[in-house]
């Protein structure tokens, strides 16, 4: 495990930070320790301040108070506060979510981008090359550094990132939700990686919300829950349930499927093939039963999307057929879907879900604005509609100053709560649920588990297409992979574990998911 | 450093406030090149005044002009609502004038209490009928309609001047290119014995009504706002994104077929290719002014008219160019749009540190 000699000296320390946006308090007399060699997850919920540290951190931000300090060789030194070049140069290094990588560029390329002065253009491209090399062989990322980073999987470019910060002698590594672009594997080969670097003394910080995977891979957990640290524990002896609560600060209720048996079919595609490129269906036969819950388990852009575009009506399947509730809807339009009884809860909830300009009691009213109790002759009832928007705030708990503010002033839990809202009211037959969880904090995200399962108590068919594996062993029934656009046969849950679907999420054959 | 704060919900009296003040401002900055010009701001502002609102006839000349401007204006608002760059209401309104020649210069013989609302009717359709061929390749063939719109303008106009030298020449007109008059049955009757304010006026303000509870009251103008907000989320949630595209085309190039039906059939009597010095296009700085407001849409277009009729006058008075008005228009538009980032953001001038946002 981890050589934290507690005597030696931090190699990062932040003292009594504090930040104020206005009247919000983001960081409150937060201090953390970091030891060489040591593997820290910083766990808390959205809003809870872990990104505010840091990037006070990263000088992105001044700390109203406190202090950030550095250790070099025996003796702390302060790090200069709002200066992310002093946190370059002191060996801070960072891995966003969302990499910071030019496409077009190779993977050298990008590692040395700003690192080198203008006037030495190219000539320590060889020099560069052997100290990462060697970089590679301890620390067994691997990546061709001469491809260009657009052809690179999403591991491989996370690689270069981390490599990128090793390669400027970072001495602190901060990630910022590594796995949730990651397949099981990979995650696993990740927190290999991280365990195999901090052999030299790096010290690693990982923000997450996985329970799991915190508790399989970290030395140390600290907790942030509204801007104060409110745990920092050693990993061995903690459990999920013990973090969750210190997370939320109350008990969480914890969504417990009941085993019971499927109706009749609901839904059926078969043979349906449709889209392009990456985003393509291949073959695809799926069944759903009422009163089921049918897991699409995949990593991000194995053509899910696709298949939630083509239930929806949004897209035409160039072959195969779709039924619903014995009918065919193969060329169904959205309208038709949701007159069906098809509710959607979809992958990006900014993008797809709400109009930002229009108010929530009209984003409520959106997919039926033409059935009656919405309109007379073509006239918008708009008491009718402010009337059940109030009921369904209060209903699913949307916190908004009143119905009439634009949904886009709401944070993405409250958005997706409108989404629910509107979609699961009126006692759908399918609800189709992608990524329903994806960005969402612990309790938003178990007030949407709950009410799948409550959809499906009331002999719904539900779909959740999700890449979190613990959510869909937590919910399916069944559960199917999609990989590179081909769906496999959906299993029933008590017969597949983690390690099979991540192999059959990485589609067998990857040899970095080994 | 200067920090953008998004701003909630905009309250209607801060958008009149703002759009007052940015015509204000308009005023202020073109002041400068006529200071240059060794003109006495404040006489030219009066004289300004004076040639729009001084008189019965100056002010009637005004809301005349105002007429085309409201309609097209209401062409543009409609259009941009929805996010349909509709470039073209200068070839849709040659198009409306020049169906109601068409249909109201001898073709058909009717009562005027018939011929009028024919008339009125020719000049929408055709108007309609320009915008829905772009809007067509839009949404089949993802054409991007701010081209062909403004291409067609183009063609319209030199469609107009070859029918206005071959088939519809007045053979009675001296050989000027120009059609023959618009049957008295078949003309917009006048407001105001001896002015020339005419029917077309009530018509522009009560298409603003229309536009306003379209938008505002009925399923297709929340369809319509849908879709110009989000077209994504609209698409998702069944609105027939398509539909609504062609349906606001038809609306806004009807609107912008009706400015051309009062200029030929109201005002002018008979078409020339000279019937509109740009309506169309200062009828996308009337809708830009009124933040795409149809009520706005009016005093935009009443604004912009006064500083048109008003310049005119002034031009005749001192011998500076009417070009002026011109100036101040542009500055007017330049100005609302700076506004808008007012309007949407608080400004705060704040130290270094503080940055973004904090999530939720």
């Amino acid at each position: 495990m981890a050589n934290t000699g507690s005597q030696s000296v931090p190699v990062l320390k932040l003292e009594g930070i504090t930040k104020r946006f206005g009247k919000l308090t983001a960081n409150s007399d937060v201090s953390l320790e970091l030891r060489p060699g040591e593997i820290l997850a910083l766990l808390g919920e959205n809003g809870a301040g872990k990104t505010t540290l840091m990037n006070i951190l990263f000088g992105h931000y001044v700390a109203d108070e406190g202090k950030v300090f550095v250790g070099t060789k025996d003796k702390l030194s302060e790090l200069q506060p709002g200066s992310p070049n002093a946190a370059l140069e002191a060996g801070v290094g960072m891995v966003h979510q969302h990499f910071t990588l030019a496409e077009n560029l190779s993977a050298l390329d990008n590692i040395l981008l700003g690192t080198e002065k203008l006037t030495s253009l190219g000539s320590s491209h060889v020099s560069a090359r052997q100290k990462l090399e060697q970089l590679m062989l301890r620390s067994g990322l691997s990546v061709n550094l001469d491809t260009p980073v657009a052809q690179l999987s999403v591991g491989e470019k996370q690689r270069v990132e981390i490599l990128k910060a090793l390669y400027r002698d970072a001495r602190v590594l901060v990630l910022d939700e590594p796995t949730a672009v990651l397949t099981p594997q990979e995650s696993e080969t990740l927190f290999e990686t991280l365990k195999k670097l901090t052999a030299d003394g790096l010290g690693i910080i990982f923000i997450s919300h996985k329970l799991a995977e915190v508790i399989a891979s970290s030395h140390r957990i600290a907790i942030l829950r509204a801007g104060r640290k409110v745990a920092d524990l050693p990993t061995k002896g903690s459990d999920q349930r013990q973090l969750a609560e210190l997370m939320v600060g109350h008990e969480v209720a914890e969504t417990v499927r009941d085993p019971k048996d499927a109706g009749d079919t609901l839904l059926e595609l078969r043979g349906v093939s449709a889209g392009h490129g990456r985003e393509v269906l291949r073959n695809v036969d799926l069944e759903l039963k009422a009163g089921e819950i049918l897991g699409i388990a995949g990593v991000s852009g194995n053509g899910q999307t696709t298949l939630a575009r083509v239930i929806t009506g949004l897209v035409t399947a160039a072959s195969g057929s779709m039924t619903l509730d014995k009918r065919d809807v193969s060329k169904a339009s959205v309208r038709q879907m949701l007159q069906a009884g098809l509710a959607r809860i979809p992958e990006d909830r900014h993008r797809d879900g709400v109009v930002g300009a229009m108010s929530v009691s009209e984003n409520l009213a959106i997919e039926t604005i033409r059935a009656p109790e919405n309109q007379k002759l073509g006239l918008l009832r708009f008491s009718a509609m402010r009337e059940r928007a109030r009921r369904q705030i209060e209903a699913f708990d949307i916190r908004c100053q009143s119905e009439n503010s634009p949904a886009r002033l709401l944070s993405g839990g409250n958005i997706q709560k409108i989404v629910l809202a509107r979609s699961l009211e009126a006692d759908p037959r399918v609800v189709l649920a992608a990524q329903p969880s994806r960005g969402l904090d612990v309790g938003a995200t178990s007030d949407v588990h709950r009410r799948l399962l409550v959809a499906r108590e009331g002999g719904a068919g539900v779909i959740l297409i999700s890449e979190d594996l613990d959510e869909l062993m937590r919910l399916s029934d069944r559960i199917a992979v999609i990989h590179r656009g081909v769906l496999s046969k959906a299993e029933g849950t008590e017969k597949l574990d983690r390690a099979t679907l991540g192999m059959q999420m990485a589609g067998h054959s990857e040899g970095d998911a080994a | 450093m200067i920090r953008l704060e998004p701003r909630g919900p905009v309250a209607v009296s801060r958008m009149i406030v703002v759009s007052l003040a940015a015509g204000g401002a308009a005023l202020v900055l073109a002041a400068i090149p006529m200071l240059f010009a060794g003109l006495s701001v404040f006489e030219a502002y009066a004289l300004m005044i004076k040639g729009a609102f001084g008189s019965l006839f100056a002010f009637t000349e005004m809301l005349t002009r105002a007429t085309p401007l409201i309609l097209t204006g209401l062409a543009a608002a409609v259009a941009f609502r929805a996010k349909l760059w509709n470039i073209g209401a200068e070839g849709q309104l040659y198009a409306g004038a020049l169906a109601a020649v068409a249909v109201g210069t001898g073709a058909i013989s009717l009562p005027s209490a018939a011929l009028i609302p024919l008339v009125i009717f020719a000049g929408a359709l055709a108007g309609g009928l320009v915008m829905l061929g772009p809007t067509l390749l839009k949404t089949r063939l993802g054409v991007d309609e701010v081209v062909t719109t403004l291409l067609l303008n183009f063609v319209i106009l030199l469609f107009v001047q070859m029918m206005l030298e071959g088939p519809m020449k007045d053979p009675m007109g001296m050989g000027w290119p120009q059609s023959e008059p618009i049957l008295d049955e078949a003309a917009l009757p006048k407001l105001l014995a001896r002015m020339r304010i005419h029917w077309g006026l009530v018509i522009a303000l009560g298409a603003a009504l229309a536009v306003y509870f379209l938008l505002k009251k009925t399923v297709w103008g929340f369809e319509i706002r849908a879709v110009g907000e989000n077209a994504n989320a609209a698409r998702h949630a069944g609105i027939p994104v398509t539909t609504t595209f062609i349906r606001v085309g038809l609306i806004s190039g009807a609107l912008a077929g009706l400015a051309g039906v009062g200029e030929v059939a109201g005002l002018k009597g008979y078409l020339t290719a000279d019937l509109s010095p740009g309506f169309g296009y200062s009828g996308i700085v009337v809708a830009m002014l009124a933040g795409l407001s149809p009520i706005g849409v009016v005093f935009a277009a009443l604004f912009i008219a006064s500083i048109f009729v008003g310049a005119d006058s002034m031009s005749r008075a001192t011998g500076v160019s009417n070009y002026l008005a011109d100036l101040i228009v542009a500055m007017a538009l330049l100005c609302v749009l700076v506004s808008g980032l007012f309007l949407r953001f608080k400004i705060r001038i704040v130290g270094r540190n503080a940055g973004q946002e904090v999530s939720e």
